[in-house]
């Protein structure tokens, strides 16, 4: 970040006005810190994805089979008629412009291209000019353009500046929604190998391993062992877990992310002791697979076919270990998949149980079809029938505010569940302005792939309405935590703070849980997880 | 200059010139007054059900809501039914809210960043303006039921009384003018659609987005409601034998009445062609709305199975498969293993 300017200069340099060429005359300029590196050809070839190729943005022959322009065309008229979504969008939009202004990376970057009506435009553009009878004939002026190999870039561009948020989908009169325009655009750019790295490696890595980082079992084994020891060490409880259990009641899928990386390692320490209080306190068992051992899900980055493919490990090892139900980790787009997709890929899951909380008795009559149940609302259930033993005092130094990752809200509606849990484990929550959370929450700019180093620039720009958003409550509130339930989250938003607000840090939802969950036979706690004095605790310590 | 407007304001100029032109000089008037309103209305019939039919021609394999609200979960969280629907019935209202009240666009909110600061504010002008413009041209079109009736329906004279309920009257020493009928719809219409117009001209972004596709509609409903207006107010129009026109195509019994001023034959046109236009254009986005899948679906995916009709099977690497690979590391980190 060394070559970024300043915060307030990085503000101040958003331009908002428009060239002066129109959009189709205005050639891009694909510039360093704003993309994605190229698809390691290794990695496309692993899943067998097509056109696997050495290639690279900047230069300008990308390498691409010479009937390219055919490729795209038939790929773009199968998912017209298998999408009624994309074919619907592609024609009723009126441009009234309600959706400019709401995209994360406009405001961010000033960019016309990133306002969605005109990163749809860039689709529709050409199909005008491919399947409609006025853009054939009236052409430019319908509005349409043939497909070169400059549209072909641009498209590239901008649809790895989309994280597929849905924000401009929410106010939009038709509903139509940016995340379908980008899933088809990368699904074609797919189809020539036109991947990032970013997302294609981990997906090779997920259909290997189980999981994006490629963590093979034993090295996963290792990693969780290492977070037993240090819940150890600050709460003399040993919480060893139970992996690819046959016959465990719960089958739990997280993503891989935050068995790797902090702050997500904190959240993977919650889960490890919850999991561990309800063995001890309720004898419910609850089994970690390697081999499902991601919850996240590249896929549904690249196509709706590689999505289906790596999700298809939850339904199998919930079949192979004979377990009643799923419970799922704090995850983003894994959550919109489990939502939305995959009862419907890859159901029916007529093996599971129509999951009930032994403890409380409470049926997730909302999961009964997929049988997979969010951590927060498992949570939420616990607190309500008042089965967590907890000492909220713990988190009393924390100021907390909630992000809603993009997917949970306006894929599912996951908004109340984890207010509840935090308020629940924590005195002090404030939410951010109403403009910026709930079905109108920011990205975190990084979604959908895009959390990579090398476009940095990028993830500032998009993450930018979420650290004004986060700075409001800090001024106001004093407010030094930024709790969210999304791994993608957990790994891109302390990059943002560290840029804008240094001294608000990130945390998952159970990471608050955990500390401040009494365990059964549990030390004198005088640290939380991240080994830091609890309120109370600070003499001590020194 | 931008050309997009340009070509559409000249594309309904050469429309006035065409009609006008047409019956005044050459006298055609039973092209434009028999023959183009029902190629018209033959192909804005079939148009519309081609459109439809073929959008819904393509499948919806996965149930995708945007959801705006909070979910059914735990029973003690009170959901959002409207905005995050539960049930069919719950999704027929949103889509009632969305289609009548177009609530979407309600939300909407303008932000800019200033002192460093990224503010929002609600925006409600665009919606004020597409409500008044959707809802005044219904008006319009219901009102114009009574050239094609006889006798006049009761629910067509109500709103007639209704819409002309503001009357509006200027009475000074100069000037008389009081007419019982000044249906406000009319003027509410012209309004509207230079609203719009303006709007996308004036906002920068909102006209670099525009193609002549977005300018052309608008130009040409101006050109309706100010001909429409302009007959029925200023040149006084010969509504007997207009009325005789308009029964004579509904009943198909066609005629051409002396004594219609062209000016009727241009509004006529212009109606003509906007119902022609109407299939080929953004202007389905009418019966568009109501095949949208991020709000016409019920948001109970996890409780009830969405079925994908193409859904095909796909290459998976499976647990055997994973196994193999690394059974002995499996094996040497304890983990438990199928074949030993």
């Amino acid at each position: 970040m060394s070559d970024l300017p300043k915060p307030n200069e990085f503000i101040d340099r958003i331009d908002r006005s428009i060239p002066r060429t129109g959009w189709m005359d205005t050639p891009i300029d694909i510039r360093k810190g704003m993309y994605c590196y190229a698809a390691n050809p290794k990695s496309v070839e692993y899943v067998h994805l097509p056109n696997a190729h050495a290639w690279n943005p900047v230069e300008d022959d990308w390498h691409l089979p010479e009937n390219w322009k055919e490729i795209i065309h038939e790929g773009f008229k199968t998912r017209l008629e298998r999408f009624r979504s994309f074919k619907v969008f592609m024609d009723i939009c009126v441009r009234c412009g309600a959706c400019a202004d709401k995209c994360h990376f406009f405001i961010g970057t000033g960019d016309p291209k990133n306002m969605p009506v005109l990163r749809a435009e860039l689709l529709r553009s050409v199909y005008r000019n491919d399947y409609t009878t006025a853009g054939k004939i009236l052409g430019k002026i319908a509005g349409a353009r043939p497909l070169t190999m400059d549209v072909l870039k641009e498209w590239w561009y901008y649809f790895f500046q989309c994280t597929e948020c849905r924000r401009c989908s929410v106010f939009c009169p038709y509903g139509i929604d940016t995340a379908e325009i980008t899933i088809m655009g990368r699904e074609l750019l797919n189809l020539l190998g036109l991947n990032i790295d970013w997302v294609a490696t981990p997906v090779a890595n997920c259909y290997r391993t189980g999981n994006h980082l490629g963590i093979q079992p034993h090295a996963y084994r290792d990693m969780l062992d290492f977070f037993v020891d240090d819940i150890e060490e600050i709460t003399s409880v040993r919480c060893e877990p139970n992996y690819n259990q046959k016959g465990a009641d719960i089958l739990f899928i997280t993503p891989s992310g935050d068995v790797f990386a902090d702050p997500g390692t904190y959240t993977c320490m919650g889960y490890l002791m919850l999991f561990k209080f309800l063995k001890e306190k309720y004898g419910l068992s609850i089994t970690w697979s390697t081999y499902a051992s991601e919850g996240g899900n590249f896929g549904f980055f690249t196509s709706h076919e590689t999505m289906k493919r790596l999700n298809s490990k939850m339904y199998a090892e919930a079949k192979r270990l004979g377990v009643k139900w799923i419970l799922g980790g704090e995850c983003g787009h894994m959550w919109r998949v489990i939502n939305q997709y995959m009862d419907t890929m890859n159901g029916p899951a007529d093996f599971l149980e129509v999951p009930v909380n032994p403890i409380t008795g409470t049926r997730f009559e909302n999961a009964k079809s997929t049988k997979m149940v969010h951590i927060m609302e498992f949570t939420a259930d616990l607190i309500k029938h008042g089965k967590l033993d907890l000492d909220i005092s713990r988190n009393d130094n924390l100021k907390i505010t909630f992000h809603d990752s993009c997917n949970p809200a306006r894929g599912m509606g996951l908004l109340d569940e984890p207010r509840y849990v935090i308020q629940n484990v924590a005195r002090h929550f404030y939410d951010m302005p109403a403009n910026t959370i709930r079905e109108q929450t920011f990205c975190c700019g990084s979604g959908a792939g895009l959390n990579a180093g090398e476009n940095m620039e990028l993830r500032l720009a998009g993450g930018l309405p979420r650290s004004m958003a986060v700075k409001h409550v800090h001024d106001k509130y004093d407010v030094n935590t930024l709790a969210t339930i999304c791994a993608i989250d957990r790994a891109a938003l302390p990059t943002l703070m560290d840029y804008y607000l240094p001294d608000v840090r990130v945390t998952g939802v159970t990471e608050l849980v955990a500390n401040a969950l009494i365990m059964p036979g549990e030390g004198e706690r005088t640290t939380n997880l991240r080994g830091e004095p609890l309120p109370g605790m600070e003499e001590e310590e020194e | 200059m931008n050309v997009n407007y340009m070509y559409s304001l000249l594309a309904v100029v050469v429309l006035f010139l065409l009609s006008y032109l047409g019956v005044k000089a050459v006298g055609l008037e039973i092209l434009f007054g028999i023959l183009f309103p029902y190629l018209a209305l033959i192909t804005f019939i079939g148009g519309v059900i081609y459109r439809v039919m073929d959008w819904a021609k393509s499948y919806v394999p996965f149930c995708i809501p945007t959801t705006c609200g909070q979910q059914q979960s735990l029973p003690w969280i009170t959901p959002n039914k409207i905005d995050n629907p539960f049930t069919p019935g719950a999704t027929v209202v949103r889509m009632f809210l969305e289609v009548v009240f177009f609530r979407s666009l309600f939300r909407n909110t303008r932000n800019a960043i200033r002192e460093g600061k990224l503010t929002h504010e609600w925006e409600i002008w665009l919606w004020l303006a597409a409500l008044a413009f959707h809802y005044s041209f219904l008006t319009v079109i219901i009102r114009h039921i009574r050239l094609f009736t006889e006798p006049v329906p009761f629910v067509v004279q109500l709103i007639e009384t209704v819409d002309s309920f503001f009357r509006f009257e200027v009475l000074t020493d100069v000037v008389q003018f009081g007419l019982p009928a000044v249906f406000m719809s009319g003027l509410v219409l012209l309004a509207a659609v230079t609203f719009l117009f303006v709007r996308r001209i004036l906002a920068p972004h909102v006209r670099y987005i525009s193609l002549a596709a977005d300018y052309f509609p608008l130009i040409l409903i101006f050109g309706i409601a100010f001909s429409g207006i302009f007959m029925r107010y200023v040149s006084k129009v010969n509504i007997k034998a207009a009325k005789e026109l308009t029964m004579g195509l509904v009943t198909l019994h066609p005629t051409i009445p002396e004594g219609i001023a062209p000016i009727f034959y241009v509004h006529l046109f212009f109606v003509s062609v906007l119902l022609a236009y109407f299939p080929f254009s953004k202007l389905m986005h009418m019966a568009g709305i109501f095949l949208s899948p991020t709000r016409n679906l019920p948001a109970n995916t996890r409780a009830k199975r969405h079925i994908n009709p193409w859904n095909y099977p796909v290459e998976v690497h499976t647990y055997e498969e994973y196994e193999d690979e690394f059974r002995e590391k499996m094996i040497e980190a304890g983990l438990p293993v199928e074949k030993e």
